[in-house]
């Protein structure tokens, strides 16, 4: 139905300029919603399944798939050393291992281990922005791996713990209670 | 001149604040009068007076109209200022010369850009957004289905959480206005309400954010609250009256008024309906600064009130004493700027500035006062109210709560923490020169 509603805009312009004005004043100025003519096309999850990568802290999002920090090792030194150094000691990009306590100053580098508070997101990152010339071909098993990696050069988790969907969510970030929320009656 | 009989008597109007901050309303009782007395600032020595002759272009037809039309070639140097010229594999930034500018919009080729991985080379004819997640029904629309539905404009500002980030330096940091402020721009942006989208799609009740996501090569994601995005969300298609340029976002964006640029999500292709925030790479670690006791602000979405001069400022000189103009840039996330303070003796003293009508909420305000400068060392700052009663703080009260770095920040491109809205002072010295100073 709204589908006719939208090519009965465009047979009709003045009619629908009317509408859509009452619609304005019913809704008041400013940011008022409009109705649309809903030209929307309905579209699967399945359709969108390779562009919905985001993962969940609580792991909702995560693909099936596993890797050690054994795998990832080799990975990262094909994949990711050239800009992130040898075992992720920083090279042209930034060190991926270490950091200072963030007591040391405002502007302390940010890093895995005092900072990031969601393993989750180190997943999603790299699935979806690594290896910065070729984002998005790495494999699940790949990513896995690396996350497993990183986080094992870090002593977040030991070299023989297994990442995949229901290991990652609960590897405790050090930073995890780091944070105050700025503005909390605007954060559901 | 007409006007000569009402031309004002500047050594006769009075003082309003220390240094001789003369009143906002003589621009009113002037009239253009008043404007030509005022003294313009300058970026190469003034020249001697000569007598006047014929130009060569005065004497010969001018070029061909081009079909889109570029800024003259002696404005050259109204550029953008690149963190990354050469596209290195890091993030680039061009900062806005807002010291070379004034009005409020800002040019759509010298609005900042960010880019975390470059400017994706967008077709739009297979560009898609879609909207699925917590929905009734997820749809993906073309840039031409959104073309068709009820657009509306607004004038806003974006400013990254980044921008005046030199500020919180224990010393001053030297840089232009474009240096130090160019993180930040104006513009009108047009497009269909996100409300729209969202209630044609159908949102499940318990959604509480979305994630939004861009087509570029990093996958940029945010997560927004619903309540904003029902407010006044946008998916924007057009700036300052064209497409959107690819720096902003071609041939789509998200618009959030008055948050965090980084939130202003280009190059926009997924919005995900979702009960929690995904702790995003750039929610979770970039933009969340750390605070003086090692916690860190999460979430700081809002943009808060800020303003600065921008005439005169580093790399504007004054020619000499005579009456000047001081203007800046007000603004604020929360609303619209409903008063700007100026000081020229360090904040011992204040004059109320003329702003420039009409007042957008969430844009760019111009402010302005005229002054008469004696030849003496001055230091300028300036104060911002919004209509939601929100002051700049002062310095002091920023790194109060924020702190400062330990050593000086002597990058002017660095980023020591983010979401810095204190006051900028200038310090015009007796030749006339102008420096980054606190006060």
């Amino acid at each position: 139905m709204r589908r006719c509603d939208g090519a009965r805009v465009r047979r009709c312009e003045g009619a629908s300029a009317c509408l859509f004005a009452l619609a304005m004043l019913a809704f008041g100025g400013g940011a008022a919603r409009a109705q649309g003519p809903g030209l929307g096309t309905p579209v699967s999850e399945a359709e969108i399944a390779a562009w919905d990568i985001s993962v969940m802290p609580d792991g909702s999002g995560l693909p099936p798939g596993s890797g050690t920090a054994a795998q990832g090792a080799p990975i990262f030194a094909a994949k990711c050393a050239v800009c992130h150094g040898a075992s992720g000691k920083g090279g042209p990009n930034a060190a991926l291992v270490g950091g200072a306590p963030l007591t040391s100053g405002i502007d302390t580098t940010k890093t895995i281990a005092n900072f990031w508070p969601y393993a989750t997101t180190l997943f999603d990152f790299t699935r979806r922005a690594m290896p910065w010339t070729q984002p998005r071909t790495l494999t699940s098993d790949e990513v896995y791996a690396l996350t497993a990696y990183m986080l094992a050069l870090n002593g977040i988790i030991d070299d023989r713990d297994v990442m995949n969907a229901e290991t990652l969510p609960d590897v405790r970030m050090p930073n995890r209670d780091g944070f105050v929320v700025r503005f909390p009656e605007k954060t559901p | 001149m007409s006007g000569d009989r009402r031309t004002p008597k500047w050594n006769d109007l009075e003082v309003v604040a220390g240094n001789g901050l003369l009143d906002r309303r003589v621009f009113l009782a002037g009239g253009a009068a008043f404007a030509a007395a005022i003294t313009g600032y300058t970026l190469s020595e003034p020249v001697a007076a000569q007598q006047l002759v014929d130009a060569p272009w005065s004497t010969t037809a001018g070029l061909p109209i081009p079909d889109y039309g570029v800024p003259s070639r002696f404005e050259k140097l109204v550029a953008r200022t690149l963190s990354n010229p050469s596209g290195a594999p890091r993030t680039q930034h061009a900062r806005t010369p807002h010291q070379l500018l004034t009005g409020t919009f800002t040019p759509n080729g010298l609005h900042f850009v960010i880019s975390h991985s470059g400017n994706p080379d967008i077709d739009p004819g297979t560009h898609r957004l879609v909207v699925h997640g917590m929905v009734k029904r997820p749809l993906s629309f073309t840039l031409d289905a959104l073309g068709r539905y009820p657009m509306q404009s607004r004038m806003t500002f974006i400013e990254c959480g980044g921008n005046s980030a030199p500020l919180f330096s224990r010393e001053p940091v030297q840089g232009t206005a474009q240096a130090l402020h160019g993180l930040g721009s104006c513009a009108e942006w047009t497009g269909v309400m996100l409300s729209t989208l969202l209630e044609e799609a159908g949102v499940d009740p318990a959604a509480t954010w979305l994630v939004a996501e861009g087509a570029d090569s990093l996958a940029v994601s945010r997560s927004v609250p619903i309540a904003k995005a029902m407010d006044d969300a946008m998916i924007a298609l057009y700036q300052n009256g064209e497409r959107l340029r690819p720096g902003n976002g071609y041939p789509m964006r998200l618009l959030l008024p008055g948050w965090e640029g980084n939130m202003n999500v280009k190059w926009l292709r997924r919005i995900k309906l979702v009960d929690m925030p995904a702790m995003s790479y750039y929610e979770s670690r970039t933009y969340a600064p750390i605070l003086p006791n090692g916690k860190a602000y999460q979430f700081y979405f809002l943009q808060e009130i800020k303003s600065f001069i921008t005439h005169p400022s580093p790399g504007l000189s004054l020619t000499g004493p005579g009456v000047y103009e001081i203007s800046g840039i007000a603004y604020s996330g929360n609303g619209r700027i409903a008063k700007v303070m100026v000081t020229a003796d360090g904040g011992t003293s204040w004059a109320q500035a003329a702003l420039q009508e009409p007042v957008h909420p969430k844009a760019f305000t111009r402010f302005r006062v005229p002054w008469r400068w004696d030849g003496t060392p001055a230091v300028l700052q300036s104060r911002a109210w919004d209509e939601a009663g929100n002051v700049q703080p002062t310095r002091a009260q920023i790194i109060a709560q924020r702190g400062e770095t330990a050593t000086a920040v002597t990058n002017a491109a660095a980023f020591p923490s983010q979401h810095y809205n204190g006051p900028t002072s200038w310090a015009v010295g007796p030749g006339g020169d102008v420096t980054h100073v606190y006060a």
